[in-house]
């Protein structure tokens, strides 16, 4: 029997895991490890908003959208159409204007509950248009980036979103665009493959699960079971392709340190 | 035909390689290997060639003729140092302004060990942005299963054109029956779904043309020779901005108001 006190203390518990993306907590005299899976669960891409961007600055980017069904896949639009009651998206992307630390930015967030945060055509148009967005408006553009990789429902439209999104954040790289991409967990397949590594800088979220193959398929393929750690944050951290792993508690501090050190020309 | 037939006639192993299509297609071909950065991957074969007497750079998955050389080059399924050569081969392209011509044939990247520390990933994403920018020609030929991101980061193009027989797709119709089905024996079904055909994908704009297989490398000449002569005549700016455009779209039916 859990008395109302303890339910209490285990809902503060479980919210101060989530804000502060702790894997290791005291509680009591127990030391609890919590999966990143966890930690990664309840947190949604509303939440992630709340905590990064300055409070009331948060502008959604409006887009809306026709079903997109191209392969008429049976079931699909049923489950988006269940799927948005429930966590109130349209799909598994929320995109907007705002300040972090009092400096403007595009802030785009996936969000799992979403079919895995797959990206189908309206996720990377959402993509496409944030760094457009940014790119019209001189701002930088800061995407979290979570997702099971493109969205096989819509098959090979799906697919197409890795080049859109590669093609529409190079050009606005080019344009002289700061990308900062923040991979949490997890970032796999067509995401992982695309917009998610191609940032001028890259932050990773401890215990983030990010590689192009998942790890089971890795395991069946060379038939041996993978390394402890094996394509977590820390492991492309240390392989050179995460500039810093930041835990949850120290991202808005990070990403405004990232905007003020971009926020003058020296040239 | 139905579209699982596709899927095996695509495989199989008798189907004209990129090798062969080097030897029938172009003249004085100089392979090049190496990623310049740690590796040769052989599962993807590229070099400098004449194309009707100017110079080109080719570059393809390599699928071998028999098991012996499929183990060779790894079943044309790279690592992110078979993308790194590509990239490589494909920015000297652009500095010698030499048109690049792709032809693709692979189950997918390889999903290894050593491909995901060495940033599979990474190596992927970079081909698709750097091709998306490239400032001259850029022509694909799916010539038998393109699959997955592991074919796009090779084909990101001004003109793509499927072979009749090529299928192309977000995975293979196995993975897609096992993961949206629980139940990888209904790949037949899974390949009718998809819409992986090079009839489907004309349709949805992802292919150009297709390319009739009665007389295959003629076809293919024909083809390539067509799409470059337009292409040449274009400016740079013209060129790159169109290719833009084409990669933007997609696909604009569904994105509303």
């Amino acid at each position: 029997m859990v008395t109302a006190v303890e339910e209490r203390k285990n809902k503060f518990i479980r919210y101060k895991n989530l804000r502060e993306n702790a894997t290791e907590v005291l509680e009591g005299r127990a030391k609890i490890v919590i999966p990143a899976e966890k930690v990664a669960e309840a947190y949604t891409a509303m939440d992630r908003v709340r905590d990064i961007a300055d409070a009331g600055s948060f502008a959604e980017l409006s887009c809306e959208f026709g079903e997109t069904d191209p392969l008429e896949f049976s079931g699909y639009s049923e489950k988006k159409k269940a799927l948005r009651d429930e966590t109130g998206l349209h799909d598994a992307v929320v995109s907007g204007r705002c300040t972090v630390g009092g400096y403007p930015a595009v802030m785009a967030v996936m969000d799992k509950r979403f079919m895995m945060a797959s990206m189908g055509i309206e996720v990377g148009e959402k993509i496409a248009r944030a760094a457009e967005y940014a790119m019209e408006n001189g701002l930088p553009l800061i995407i979290f980036t979570a997702s099971g990789g493109a969205r096989m429902q819509e098959g090979m439209l799906a697919l197409m979103q890795m080049a859109k999104t590669s093609a529409v954040i190079e050009r606005f790289k080019e344009a002289g665009g700061l990308y900062i991409s923040v991979l949490t967990h997890p970032t796999t397949g067509g995401v992982s493959a695309s917009f998610a590594t191609l940032g001028d800088i890259t932050l990773a979220e401890p215990g983030a699960l990010i590689g192009f193959a998942g790890p089971r398929v890795i395991e069946q393929t060379i038939g041996e079971k993978l390394p402890e750690g094996f394509q977590r944050a820390e492991f492309l951290e240390e392989h050179g392709f995460v500039d810093r792993v930041v835990a949850r508690r120290e991202m808005k501090a990070v990403l405004t340190k990232l905007l003020k050190l971009h926020s003058k020309e020296s040239l | 035909m139905k579209a699982f037939d596709r899927v095996l006639k695509a495989r199989e192993i008798a189907r004209p390689k990129i090798t062969d299509y080097v030897e029938a297609l172009f003249t004085d071909f100089f392979e090049l290997r190496g990623d310049g950065l740690k590796k040769e991957d052989k599962s993807i074969y590229g070099g400098i060639a004449l194309f009707h007497g100017e110079p080109v750079t080719v570059i393809g998955h390599r699928k071998g003729k028999d098991a012996s050389e499929n183990i060779d080059c790894n079943f044309a399924m790279p690592g992110p140092e078979g993308y790194r050569k590509a990239l490589r081969l494909m920015r000297q392209a652009e500095k010698f302004k030499r048109p690049v011509i792709t032809f693709v044939d692979t189950p997918g990247a390889y999903p290894g060990l050593e491909a995901e520390m060495f940033g599979q990933s990474q190596a992927i994403s970079e081909s698709l942005a750097v091709m998306s920018r490239l400032r001259t020609p850029i022509v694909t030929v799916v010539t038998g299963e393109g699959s997955s991101g592991g074919a796009l980061a090779i084909s990101v193009a001004d003109r793509i054109f499927m072979l009749e027989n090529a299928i192309y797709s977000v995975l293979s119709p196995e993975g897609f029956a096992s993961i949206l089905w629980h139940d990888s024996s209904r790949k037949a079904e899974a390949a009718e779904v998809m819409k992986l055909t090079a009839d489907d994908l004309l349709k949805f704009g992802v292919a150009d043309g297709i390319i009739s297989e009665d007389s295959i490398f003629a076809n293919v000449d024909k083809a390539l020779s067509e799409a470059l002569s337009v292409l040449k005549k274009k400016g740079t700016e013209e060129l790159v901005e169109e290719r833009y455009r084409k990669y933007r779209k997609f696909d604009e039916r569904f994105c509303g108001a």
